[in-house]
């Protein structure tokens, strides 16, 4: 079940032809040809675009969005006035949903992909970006977020997913993806089919960042590992881990994942973003967080200051002082196995 | 006197690699304090809503104010150009905190959303052949200059996109994301 690879080459032929629709396409990295002689590209982070004209949707551009949210907070909101308020308070952008974590988990049922008409009603109201969330491995509700014009589609575990084998082929769309991971196996899985932003996914809608600390954590740690391997290792690493080998070298030589990874699910209070930012994050999502607690304004503002000032333990303190009531948490082992939302994705 | 990277938001280490490939040592400014011992000072791609309430709650728009173009030179990237400028179009509701300082009048957003972000070659006779690669995401354009700002480079069609007033400097696009160092070299001498 899922994926298995003991090389890692043929995957990445299976966007070429889409990309090449693109313009004319190089590679940063060496060329090489496949058995059947079709070209493969060492991986999709290293894809670049020759540029004649103006090229929309290449690779940097898509990677590129998420580099200019980090070190910013994005925020998911239910209405448009909700949507004022996180830019107000400083949001990099918003995640337009029709129920918040918290809700989709105490109200139960299918949670799909929300209604078009609150989405852009989103979109209008404000001059940030604007995120959706579509199924895992539903590419129609992809393709109608496309079509919306909003700025990134999550392919979520926090909806009920539509597919329990594949991902969305997300090199097939123009619109960039961040899709959630647990481990840089994972991950790299979501890179490999053309997630351009990750996020560790934690347990969302709990106010409880344990399961975030702990998908951190495992990815930060792993890369650590990564970077002191020997080439030959790296080999069956890859393998272990169900990840590209060409992505897997790729981090080890970065020391870092290949697209901005942000951290999500659970974050509630200034002290659990800054937490995250010092694990090694790029920003932080925040879902029920804000607009379940007590005074959502001051409590966006909060995270955002502790969000870029994540190693100054005295603004730390000074922005959490007075900011009401935290969403209400829940303790991870009391949730029912078959509730938890970070173990959907494959 | 050392370099400065904005680093309240947005993508500030990209361009704190380019200086230290170029052997400056660049700081990270979050606070007023920091701004003291820096010469140049460069604000990154990001959310320029984001980047303004932050300068704004942390007292740092008078600090850079009072000495932008004179002992402070600035340039900024996408967000930084929208911060810097004199007038600003499409902004939030309500408005936005911005510096204000450089005579140009620019767009948020100009171009659409995100899948109107792009890439092009971009001749910029200032710094002569090969034509940079100009990233352009979700990026801002530049409408309107003063008599005092010299415009450096244009996209076919017509539009400013890179622009200069003494010591402040404005790219809507990313020189920091195109492996290219001549903008930031350029900078340096400023």
């Amino acid at each position: 079940m899922g994926y298995h690879f003991d090389v890692a080459l043929p995957i990445f032929c299976l966007p070429l032809p889409h990309m090449l629709a693109y313009g004319k396409i190089f590679y940063a990295t060496k060329h090489r040809r496949d058995e059947s002689g079709q070209e493969c590209a060492d991986s999709p982070p290293e894809i670049k675009t020759e540029v004649s004209g103006m090229e929309k949707s290449t690779w940097t551009t898509k990677v590129g969005l998420a580099q200019m949210l980090k070190g910013g907070v994005i925020m998911d909101v239910v209405t448009p006035e909700q949507a004022r308020i996180a830019e107000e308070a400083g949001a990099v952008a918003v995640m337009a949903l029709e129920r918040v974590p918290a809700d989709i988990r105490a109200q139960g049922g299918v949670a799909r992909m929300s209604d078009p008409e609150l989405i852009v009603a989103i979109k209008e109201a404000v001059t940030i970006p604007v995120m959706a969330k579509a199924r895992i491995g539903h590419f129609v509700e992809a393709q109608v977020l496309e079509a919306l014009g909003i700025d990134y589609i999550d392919e979520s575990e926090v909806l009920t997913p539509a597919d329990e084998e594949h991902h969305i082929n997300k090199h097939k769309f123009n619109i960039p993806f961040v899709c959630g991971c647990r481990n840089i196996g994972e991950g790299l899985r979501r890179v490999a089919e053309g997630a351009a932003m990750l996020r560790t996914k934690g347990e969302a809608g709990t106010g409880n960042v344990v399961e975030a600390v702990r998908h951190a954590r495992a990815v930060y740690g792993e890369i650590r590992r990564l970077q002191s391997m020997g080439e030959d290792e790296l080999f069956v690493y890859a393998k272990e881990i169900q990840a590209p080998y060409e992505l897997v070298r790729q981090v080890a030589e970065l020391g870092r994942m290949p697209v901005v990874n942000f951290a999500a699910g659970g974050i509630a209070t200034p002290a659990d973003a800054a937490l995250m930012m010092q694990l090694g994050v790029d920003g932080v999502f925040v879902g029920s967080g804000i607009f379940k607690s007590g005074n959502p304004m001051q409590r966006a503002r909060a995270i955002v200051e502790a969000t870029t000032h994540y190693n100054d333990p005295e603004i730390i303190a000074h922005v959490s002082k007075g900011l009401g009531e935290a969403m209400v948490g829940i303790e991870i082992s009391k949730i029912p196995a078959e509730q938890l939302m970070a173990q959907r994705g494959w | 006197m050392a370099v400065g990277v904005l680093a309240l938001q947005g993508d500030f280490r990209e361009h704190a690699a380019v200086l230290h490939q170029l052997g400056a040592a660049p700081v990270e400014v979050r606070l007023p304090r920091q701004l003291a011992g820096v010469s140049h000072l460069i604000i990154p791609g990001g959310e320029s809503t984001t980047i303004g309430r932050l300068l704004d709650r942390y007292g740092m728009l008078e600090p850079i104010r009072a000495r932008a173009g004179r002992d402070l030179a600035i340039w900024g990237t996408c967000a930084g150009a929208i911060l810097l400028a004199r007038q600003v179009l499409d902004v939030k509701k309500g408005g936005q905190p911005t510096l204000a300082v450089m005579d140009i009048t620019v767009r948020r957003n100009a171009y659409g959303s995100q899948l109107d972000s792009f890439e092009t070659l971009l001749p910029i006779p200032l710094l002569g052949e090969p034509p940079l690669r100009g990233v352009f995401i979700r990026a801002p354009q530049i409408e309107t200059v003063g008599k005092g700002v010299e415009v450096l480079a244009r996209l076919e069609e017509g539009a400013i996109v890179a622009a200069r007033q003494g010591r402040l400097l404005v790219t809507t696009f990313h020189p920091e994301l195109a492996a290219d160092d001549r903008v930031h070299r350029y900078f340096l001498e400023l």
